[in-house]
């Protein structure tokens, strides 16, 4: 935006103090700009203004025309010639929010002793600084059945309702899971559900954050602490790329639960309950403790510091080595890893995208995306939005909510290129073009969009080739913006930080020399490897070839992509030197295990899909854990090199005086389409996507949450069903010739060459039971 | 129960009446209990999926309303209205003694299916306190013993007909139907008016 | 001369009043067929020059309500008509519709010519089946005579029970498909009403004024009523009375006049109190006999005109049950959306319950009148308002009889003495 936007101020008097704010500003928060608070409940500036809890009633008048009666700050916005008293200068207004405060409690069952939310409570807060401190209530109260699950993790306790209504606005007006409502009316009015439908929203956890009382807690956090007890530190969520600001909050060493933090440019206030509730994983009992190698008898066994890193370094010294690294590395690990790999093992071969990834991908995150700086801001503003490969409620929800506050706002124009129309598109209205897997190139091209459009990109957008040559003449056509939103959390930070083939850190290419002189400069390194490193796809076949000798891998998943087992024999075969905090299937496999520190246990940052910094420290003091980068230039001192990256401060450091490349950016070479198949009458044409709750090896443990995900289906076209006969709940067996899965049908939005199952879900793990994950011929059988 | 092809075209017409779909929830219910006496789950979750909502938000609007009822009622649910000037006036009365004499509490409904009984705010009516009303329909002037014999009327299944209202009473799911905007074309039965809403009229006439 | 004029109840001694036959035999759709000639503006201004003012209680002067809808912003407008009758002793909107609900629909078409709107709703509550009967039949009857569905279409919803309906914009979102509960204002229904577009809604008496206000001009209409509450309306008189009814009079005629036309009190009975506009209206004595009951007598004597729903009590009846059982009707209608309101009438009725029953004290009087200020003008809508009228009334005029519970222990009425049936043996 060159020109700047013009914001009219209207000045009024609270209390006495003038203050300007802009117009359209309620009372209620000009008044926080004066620090005067005036008490409340049912306000909450990211909701609409309701005015239903009239405990912020103050004196207003307009030009010397007074109103006959107090009003709710909340719902009425400055005008020019107001004066506004508040409880702190008018008598009548104190006595109308005491006389509230009094109604409000008669029926609150006052057991803060036994409730979560003593101690951090608006009511019991409020009730001190507005309220009377002796009730004349002697009448009888009003209950309920105590706690009632509306979903597996959230219980609702309606004794302790003040029927504020911001969980049901919350639900309504920023997720657009309608599933809590208020039920009944007058004085037996409640928060509900309806009796068939839990409150399976992916955002519920918010609904627990903004109750103003202890109505609404978490199953995973009842009774567990008080809040005074708690020590809090700002965090930055490791879940995905949406790049939530958070807050951790710990007792004794244990991560008790999580918080939504406050950036109005990214998360505004919200998360998903993924990133609010999954954080077990970091505290499960299989956490490594300690290095291992493996001996002569070729069993792992527990071993010093030193003789593990001396076997490690052996190890990767004595053959060719390569690096794989998993897309959940912070900014500066990841740096560590490209760094490592270029200077202690001198090779660019080094992938961070431990998943289905292609030539094509690896070429438009050099030519497009590093370096880029689309943003949130850049919604906002859109005139229309494209998703392409993308499932922003499942794969990036705060995109998502961002995507839905503008739609609800001013209708934003969404369309969704895909196979199947997803639950999170339809609540957006959006345009759901329709297109069989591996068909999406060709609807890209000519869409309709101008230098106001953006076009979301997921990960995904890989597994159909030409999809992003596609996406990059659109946006060279129209001036549209590319977003590119992996889904995980380092994806992003370790593109910019190199950990990729073909780019050296600050988006410059490997295979541009000057480049690599201004990296090796800086690096002290005499000079850098010239040839474009080998993708993941290749450094797996090249063990399996002996090309490789030794893999240094961190934080990697071999069963992400299509082909498991070549993964699997390549780690078999490999000397392994794996960096992880639990036991997986490389450590399994590998010859020397480096127990490091979870995303808890370290400072650093992510950079999320925008390319902006989400730093965190340590939430848990005094962990022994080290992170990746301290142990990797532990292994290269004992290779005999230096990374000169001690500490993450240092690595930071290093990464700000990168500067940026002003060379050429990489080219993207133009990919074709692939041709649609022919479908005998069984067969489908295979897609998919994970599901944002899931079996994702982050959510282990997390049984509540687990009982909020979405039913696995495979889903059919109506045409399709009716052809095989196949109605709602019959039972669908999906074969590859690598094996089958066998799912409840649902008859839905979908193209009729496709079926659409959940990737990673319970009775549905494609790439393990497949080998296949979208666009792959697949047969089905009704059984 | 399973809804007929027809029943569904009826909702249909219902939700076409209105520029907006969601506009037709009230009616919808009414007709749900047209066909199955009060207001199921099945009812909620068709409602939901022809109107393209939550069921959370169709059993929101079910449950903030009176007449909409969770559980079966009589064939002839019977109101007697306790609202000041009709409890005054004897409302009082008349539901204490249906009370005992139907052998139920408030909200009960008798064990053949045929009555329930309810106290009911103003019914609009105040000139022909104390009322009564049964399937919505007018019974002016009651005594405790006009009730009764009406009740006892229901029972032998042959109730007395409305004072103002059509020529017979129809039965709840009958009137659930009217109310959900269906034409049973009774309209022209029974009388214009009441004798109390002619008064003015009439001492106009005698020119006082 | 009689004191009364039957304008909308001309005809409802005709057997077949209701009927559309009936209805154009008296002259009726005339005034349709003049107004869709005139101008819209002209429309608005005719109505406005009349004076007619709103009678759902509120009594805004219903012209200037028509002229606030904007014109030429290519938006739909809708007229909506709130047919909830449901403040306690009101009783006048349902005679009306059940005796002619023609009147009805042709003010409807005038409004929706005269506002720009091409659909109009008829809101009705929902215990009223024959009512219903006789408004959807006589739709379908206007549709087949051509009335409508020539450019205005009228749509009849029907209500489920709930009194906070009938307040305006409880009413829009319980059309719109939601629960009935206010909704914030600004912005008001003339600017984002009905699907958030202009919208103008008014009660079945206001609008089924139009017609005859068109046949006869706004200088008859004018020659009713008062200074500045012009007109006719329908009283409605109800309670210890010889002979309840409807009495469609000028504005500004008193309980007195009504009274000795209605043949008075209950025979051997004193008049005790009364409500001139509903239970929602501050109650009056005998002293207030002679108060003229239009928009500005009334709120001088301290209560609202409202619906002129006279509700008469005589001294056989009991303050503290009759505002009791007023109380607990406002705690069960309370939509539940404000603190005041929702918990406010809860605890209302238990200090009313323990002083009926003789369980209070007099502390308990101050605690009442206390609630009541923190209820009165904290509330969301008029509701919560509405609830305190009786309690701080009553109190004001009958203090004594409230004290005497506390003394005596309990109520000093026997209650069979203010039945209609005490002595006919029950």
């Amino acid at each position: 935006m060159t020109t700047a936007e013009i914001v009219d101020m209207i000045t009024v008097v609270i209390d006495g103090f003038e203050v300007s704010v802009p117009k359209g500003t309620l009372v209620i928060r000009a008044a926080e700009q004066l620090g005067i608070q005036i008490p409340r409940f049912c306000d909450h500036p990211l909701l609409d203004p309701v005015g239903a809890c009239r405990q912020c009633l103050v004196d207003i008048e307009i030009n010397g025309r007074a109103f006959p009666k107090p009003q709710a700050s909340c719902t009425i916005p400055v005008e020019p010639g107001m004066i506004v008293k508040t409880q702190l200068t008018s008598a009548v207004a104190d006595k109308a929010q005491k006389g509230v405060m009094e109604l409000l409690l008669i029926n609150h069952p006052l057991d803060c002793p036994v409730c979560d939310k003593g101690g951090e409570c608006p009511l019991q807060n409020q009730a001190l600084s507005s309220g009377h401190s002796e009730s004349r209530f002697q009448g009888v109260k009003r209950t309920f059945e105590k706690p009632i699950n509306i979903s597996s993790q959230v219980l609702l306790d309606r004794e302790r309702c003040v029927l504020c209504a911001r969980c049901t606005r919350f639900s309504e007006q920023i997720a657009s899971d309608p599933f809590i409502t208020l039920n009944e009316r007058g004085a037996l009015q409640q928060v509900g559900i309806y009796e068939k439908q839990p409150f399976t929203s992916y955002f519920s956890g918010n609904v627990v954050q903004i109750c103003p009382v202890g109505a609404l807690t978490g199953a995973s956090y009842r009774f567990r602490a008080r809040p005074f007890d708690l020590v809090s530190t700002p965090s930055a969520c490791e879940h995905c790329a949406s790049g939530c600001d958070m807050r951790t909050d710990v007792r004794r060493g244990k991560t008790l639960r999580r918080l939504a933090g406050e950036d109005a440019s990214v998360n505004e206030e919200w998360n998903c309950d993924k990133g609010r509730w999954a954080f077990k994983y970091v505290t499960a009992v299989d956490r490594l403790a300690h290095p291992q190698v493996r001996n002569s008898d070729g069993e792992l066994v527990q071993a010093s510091w030193p003789e593990a890193l001396a076997a490690a370094a052996a190890g990767l010294k004595a053959s060719h080595a390569a690096v794989l690294v998993g897309g959940r590395a912070t900014h500066e690990d990841a740096y560590g890893y490209s760094k490592f790999a270029r200077v202690a093992l001198s090779t660019n071969d080094i992938d961070f995208r431990s998943r289905i990834s292609s030539d094509e991908e690896r070429e438009f995150l050099a030519a497009r995306v590093v370096g880029s700086k689309t943003t949130y801001l850049d919604i906002d503003r859109a005139d229309h939005v494209v998703l392409v490969g993308f499932e922003p409620e499942e794969e990036s929800p705060i995109v998502f909510l961002r995507l839905n506050k503008q739609f609800r706002k001013r209708a934003l124009k969404v369309t969704s290129i895909g196979s199947k129309l997803s639950i999170g598109v339809e609540k957006l209205k959006g345009e759901f073009v329709k297109v069989a897997p591996g068909q999406e190139a060709n609807a890209v091209a000519g869409l309709p969009l101008t230098a106001k459009s953006v076009i979301l990109v997921g990960e995904r957008a890989s597994e159909s080739a030409g999809v992003l040559t596609a996406v990059a003449a659109l946006a060279d056509s129209t001036s549209a913006k590319i977003a590119w939103i992996p889904r995980r959390a380092g994806e992003r930070g370790a593109l910019e930080a190199g950990a990729i083939g073909n780019l050296l850190p600050g988006g410059r290419p490997v295979a541009d020399a000057s480049a690599r002189v201004d990296i090796a400069a800086l690096w002290g390194a005499p000079s850098l490897p010239a040839a474009v490193g080998r993708t993941n796809d290749e450094i797996y076949s090249a063990v399996n070839s002996g090309d490789i000798g030794a893999l240094l891998v961190g934080g990697v998943d071999p069963l992400d992509g299509i082909n498991g087992a070549a993964a699997l024999a390549a780690l078999d075969k490999a000397f392994v030197v794996s960096l992880e905090i639990a036991p997986s299937e490389v450590t399994q496999r590998a010859d020397v295990i480096l127990p490091v520190a979870a995303i808890t246990e370290k400072s650093g940052s992510f950079l999320n899909w925008e390319g902006r910094a989400r730093s965190f420290d340590a939430a848990v003091d005094d962990s022994l854990n080290r992170s990746d980068l301290r142990i990797l230039s532990m292994i290269a001192e004992e290779m005999g090199t230096s990374l000169n990256l001690g500490t993450v401060t240092a690595a930071a450091k290093e990464i700000a005086s990168l500067g940026t490349w002003d060379g050429a950016r990489a080219t993207l070479k133009s990919t074709s389409a692939s041709k649609a198949a022919t479908l005998k009458e069984n067969e489908f044409i295979l897609t998919s996507w994970r599901r944002l709750l899931d079996l994702g090896t982050l959510q282990k443990g997390e049984e509540n949450l687990a009982g909020t995900a979405r039913q696995t289906v495979a889903v059919i076209s109506p045409q399709r069903a009716a052809t095989l006969s196949v109605v709602d709940g019959d039972r669908l067996k999906i074969s590859t010739s690598i094996g089958s899965v066998t799912l409840s049908a649902l008859v839905e939005d979908i193209h009729d060459d496709a079926i659409w199952a959940p990737r990673n879900s319970r009775g549905s793990q494609l790439l393990v039971n497949l080998g296949a994950a979208h666009g792959a011929v697949v047969t089905v059988v009704k059984i | 129960m399973a809804y007929s092809t027809q029943d569904l075209a009826t909702m249909d017409s219902i939700i076409k009446r209105y520029p907006r779909s969601r506009s037709a929830i009230m009616p919808l219910l009414h007709f749900v209990q047209s066909r199955v006496g009060y207001v199921d789950g099945e009812g909620i979750e068709l409602i939901a999926q022809l109107l393209a909502l939550e069921t959370a938000e169709v059993s929101a609007v079910a449950t903030f309303y009176t007449q909409y009822k969770r559980k079966p009622v009589g064939e002839y649910h019977v109101g007697v209205c306790t609202n000041t000037l009709c409890a005054v006036m004897g409302g009082d009365a008349i539901l204490a003694g249906l009370k005992e004499h139907l052998g139920l509490d408030n909200d009960g409904v008798t064990a053949d299916g045929k009555v329930s009984l309810e106290h009911i705010e103003c019914n609009a009516a105040c000139d022909y306190a104390p009322v009564v009303m049964a399937n919505w329909e007018f019974y002016d002037n009651q005594s405790v013993q006009s009730a009764k014999d009406l009740v006892d009327s229901m029972r032998q299944g042959n109730p007395k007909p409305p004072t103002r209202g059509p020529n017979s009473l129809v039965t709840w799911k009958e009137a659930s139907a009217v109310l959900a905007g269906l034409n049973d074309g009774k309209a022209h039965e029974g009388v214009q008016a009441g004798e109390a809403s002619l008064l003015g009229l009439r001492i106009s006439k005698e020119g006082k | 001369m009689s004191k009364l004029t039957p304008i909308l109840s001309a005809h409802w001694d005709e057997k077949d009043s209701f009927t559309i036959e009936a209805y154009t035999r008296n002259g009726g759709y005339k005034a349709s067929q003049k107004a869709l000639a005139m101008d819209p503006d002209a429309v608005i201004q005719l109505v406005k020059d009349s004076g007619l003012r709103g009678r759902g209680g509120a009594g805004f002067p219903t012209g200037m309500k028509w002229g606030f809808i904007p014109q030429g912003d290519n938006k739909d407008h809708y007229l909506v008509v709130n047919a909830d009758e449901s403040e306690p002793g009101t009783c006048k909107d349902m005679p009306l519709l059940m005796a002619n609900p023609h009147v009805l629909i042709e003010g409807c078409i005038i409004a929706c010519h005269a506002i720009r709107a091409k659909n109009g709703f008829i809101y009705i509550r929902g215990e009223v089946t024959h009512i219903v009967r006789r408004l959807n039949q006589a739709i379908e009857d206007a549709y087949k005579a051509g009335h409508l569905g020539n450019g205005i279409d009228l749509v009849l919803h029907v209500g489920a029970g709930a009194y906070i309906c009938g307040e305006e914009t409880a009413l829009l979102d319980s059309l719109e498909g939601f629960r009935g509960q206010p909704r914030l204002r600004p912005p008001f229904p003339a600017i984002a009403g009905l699907y958030a577009r202009p919208t103008v809604v008014n009660n079945v008496e206001s609008i089924s004024a139009v017609p005859a206000i068109i046949n006869n001009g706004a200088d008859w209409y004018q020659s009713m009523g008062t200074e500045k509450s012009k007109g006719a309306t329908l009283y409605s008189l109800s309670g210890h009375v010889n002979n309840p009814g409807q009495f469609e009079a000028p504005l500004g005629i008193t309980l007195r006049e009504i009274l000795e036309l209605a043949g008075g009190i209950r025979t051997g009975h004193t008049l005790k109190f009364w409500t001139p506009g509903g239970s929602s209206t501050p109650i009056f004595t005998q002293d207030h006999l002679d108060t003229p009951l239009d928009y500005e007598g009334v709120a001088a004597a301290g209560s609202m005109l409202g619906t002129k729903a006279l509700q008469i009590f005589d001294e056989t009846t009991c303050i503290v049950r009759a505002v009791l059982r007023w109380t607990e009707f406002y705690k069960h209608e309370s939509c539940g959306k404000c603190t005041p309101c929702r918990e406010g009438t809860w605890w209302l009725v238990q200090i009313l319950r323990d002083l009926e029953a003789g369980k209070g004290n007099e502390a308990d009087l101050a605690k009442l009148l206390d609630l009541c200020d923190n209820i009165l003008g904290r509330s969301f809508c008029a509701l919560g308002d509405g609830a305190t009228s009786p309690i701080t009334s009553s109190i004001k005029y009958f203090r004594d009889e409230y004290i005497a519970h506390i003394t005596q222990g309990g109520c000093p009425f026997d209650p069979v003495a203010s039945t209609l049936f005490v002595g006919a043996g029950a």
